[in-house]
């Protein structure tokens, strides 16, 4: 058996892949978060509950309705866009002439209820969803054994943030996006209805927080609290990429996805809070993010 | 000498008076709850109401607080004093330390940064060993005050709990309407303004920021005392978020808004608790309202009604 720096081979490598997962959700929650904040200047602090809204709608396609996972991965993310689309026409629309921290404010609060509904609904147990049968059993990579789920959820969302990037940065629509971030006003003065762009961008946030949610609901059991378990080290992600550039968010989530996944090998005790040190180092050295734009 | 303006003053007698007339109506425990609650959230409202940072990890100073004055007492067996004394000086060292980071941003990042210290202090206080994990700190003794005074009787408890209080209210009041609270009002108003006058904010903000954790650890350390127990929910970030509601209820940067939104939030609490998820389901909703339609909480829409200031 292969050992490095004295670990079996399978264990590391095994861990590696737990942290790109972890790490995987924690770019396409910061991603979201970003774009989010870039265009709207709110944080959004319902985003673990949207995320969690996500791997529910998944859940309940299938068992109500009987649609499978496949489907759902297109449906849910939908249907929850419609809902952030929803909520920020007759909500969050309200506050941008207020100061940044009432969105901050408001969106907790909405997160609370959202939350409170579904355990009040299902309990905060949790419900199992299962692998899609093409997507079970595991591959032998030659240095190890790797579940085909696990892989296909590293691969999809690498596929989504790069996508998403490619539509911020490559096209028309991403350019005028960019643009009006800098300088609302004057690209409204082009004839660009801001207002539409501002909601698209919610919903499409929103909807990617679904479609991690949706992934994410084979792997850890669906239950209200999922959320808010990922969403607190997620802010501390988003603190550490800086949320000045897209390519930053999504190096910075599976970065640090890796680095808690070789915690664990390592020193297991600090797993679940080296994302935070990481952050104190951030903080103490360059204050602004890895990728931040000066103040 | 505290800076009361004449309708202050009055309202500040009438707080007195129902600290002291209450608990021979309703129950002290649940008073001796509110009033913590309210001392927690006056130390809140100097943040967020006087110099304009909103933290959302007060929870991790609280809790902190709460642990080491069960620990002292429960191990120990310290004075009832001490034991408070010790919860508050474990608040200002660890606002010390986590203010020093967190002021490097503002705004936003600001209340991003010390949720996530505070999320790393709750890890840590779940692997610890003296805090004793899920369980907690459980049967603290109350102990003595001064070597003389039992605290085992739920009314001498609350007279002392009052006293604390209301010492530590009139403190937030002294800060604030001292020379160094200008400054700190200057600074929310316009920060470079301060600068370019000399004054160096990020001082000013961090020792705000820790006589503000220091008075929230005394609220949790008295916490502890009162009900014998420390747990993971006081350092738990639900904790943060309920602080931050009880300030914005009663009204951000106004003098009675944390009294009078810890007596609501905790009424409300008390009354829900029999129905599980629907106080979660309670407080978002609060919070929505309070956002949308109700931005000066109830002091400050009274303050408004009235035309003083509250």
């Amino acid at each position: 058996m292969i050992t490095i720096f004295g670990i079996p081979g399978p264990l590391l490598f095994g861990q590696l892949l737990l942290g790109l997962i972890n790490g995987a959700f924690y770019a396409m929650l910061s991603l979201g978060l970003a774009v989010i904040f870039g265009m709207l200047n709110i944080i959004n602090f319902a985003h673990g509950a949207l995320f969690m809204m996500g791997a529910f709608a998944s859940w309940m396609l299938l068992n109500y309705v009987g649609i499978g996972y496949f489907p759902a991965l297109i449906l849910a993310p939908l249907l929850v866009g419609i809902f952030g689309i929803i909520l920020e026409k007759t909500i969050i629309s309200r506050l941008y002439k207020l100061d940044h921290l009432y969105g901050l404010l408001l969106t907790f609060g909405l997160a609370l209820v959202i939350e409170g509904l579904f355990r009040n609904a299902y309990g905060s147990s949790g419900m199992p969803y299962r692998i899609p049968n093409i997507l079970q059993g595991a591959t032998n990579l030659g240095f190890m054994y790797m579940p085909n789920y696990r892989g296909w959820v590293v691969v999809a969302a690498l596929v989504v943030c790069l996508a998403t990037w490619a539509i911020i940065e490559k096209t028309s629509l991403g350019a005028t996006l960019r643009a009006a971030t800098e300088n609302a006003p004057l690209v409204q003065a082009f004839g660009v209805d801001v207002p539409r762009l501002i909601t698209l961008t919610y919903g499409g946030g929103v909807a990617l927080a679904a479609f991690a949610g949706v992934l994410a609901a084979p792997i850890y059991s669906v239950n209200p609290n999922m959320g808010t378990n990922f969403i607190n080290t997620v802010f501390a992600v988003v603190v550490i990429g800086g949320m000045g550039s897209i390519m930053g968010s999504i190096i910075t989530g599976f970065g640090l996805g890796v680095v808690e996944g070789l915690t664990k090998v390592f020193y297991p005790q600090a797993s679940a809070t080296v994302v935070f040190v990481v952050m104190v180092i951030v903080l103490l050295v360059r204050p602004r993010g890895l990728f931040g734009k000066a103040a | 000498m505290f800076g009361f303006s004449r309708a202050q003053a009055i309202a500040f007698l009438a707080m007195v008076v129902l600290i002291a007339v209450c608990p021979f109506v309703l129950y002290p425990v649940f008073l001796m709850r509110v009033l913590c609650a309210a001392l927690f959230a006056c130390a809140f409202n100097l943040m967020i109401g006087y110099v304009g940072l909103l933290s959302f990890g007060h929870a991790a100073f609280f809790g902190m607080g709460s642990y080491v004055a069960a620990w002292t007492m429960k191990t120990w067996h310290v004075d009832a004093s001490i034991a408070i004394i010790f919860g508050g000086l474990t608040g200002a060292a660890l606002g010390l330390v986590l203010g020093y980071l967190a002021i490097r941003r503002s705004g936003i990042y600001f209340a991003m940064i010390t949720l996530a210290l505070a999320q790393m202090v709750y890890f840590f206080c779940l692997e610890a060993p003296f805090t004793g994990g899920e369980d907690g700190i459980q049967q603290v003794p109350r102990g003595h005050l001064f070597g003389f005074i039992d605290l085992s009787n739920d009314m001498t408890m609350y007279w002392v709990v009052a006293a604390v209080f209301i010492g530590g209210f009139l403190l937030v009041h002294r800060i604030i309407h001292s020379p160094f609270g200008q400054v700190l009002k200057g600074i929310r108003e316009n920060e470079p303004r301060a600068t370019s006058l000399g004054y160096r904010t990020d001082d000013y903000k961090l020792i705000a920021f820790v006589l503000s954790c220091m008075i929230s650890g005394v609220a949790g350390g008295t916490k502890a005392l009162v009900f014998g127990i420390a747990t993971l929910t006081d350092v738990h970030y639900s904790t943060s978020g309920e602080v931050v509601l009880t300030t914005l209820l009663g009204g951000l940067g106004t003098v009675f808004g944390p009294a009078m939104g810890a007596l609501v939030v905790t009424s409300m609490e008390n009354y829900l608790a029999q129905f599980g998820a629907w106080v979660t389901v309670t407080q978002g909703a609060i919070f929505m309202i309070c956002v949308l339609a109700f931005r000066r909480g109830i002091i400050g829409e009274l303050g408004a009604f009235l035309k003083i200031s509250l």
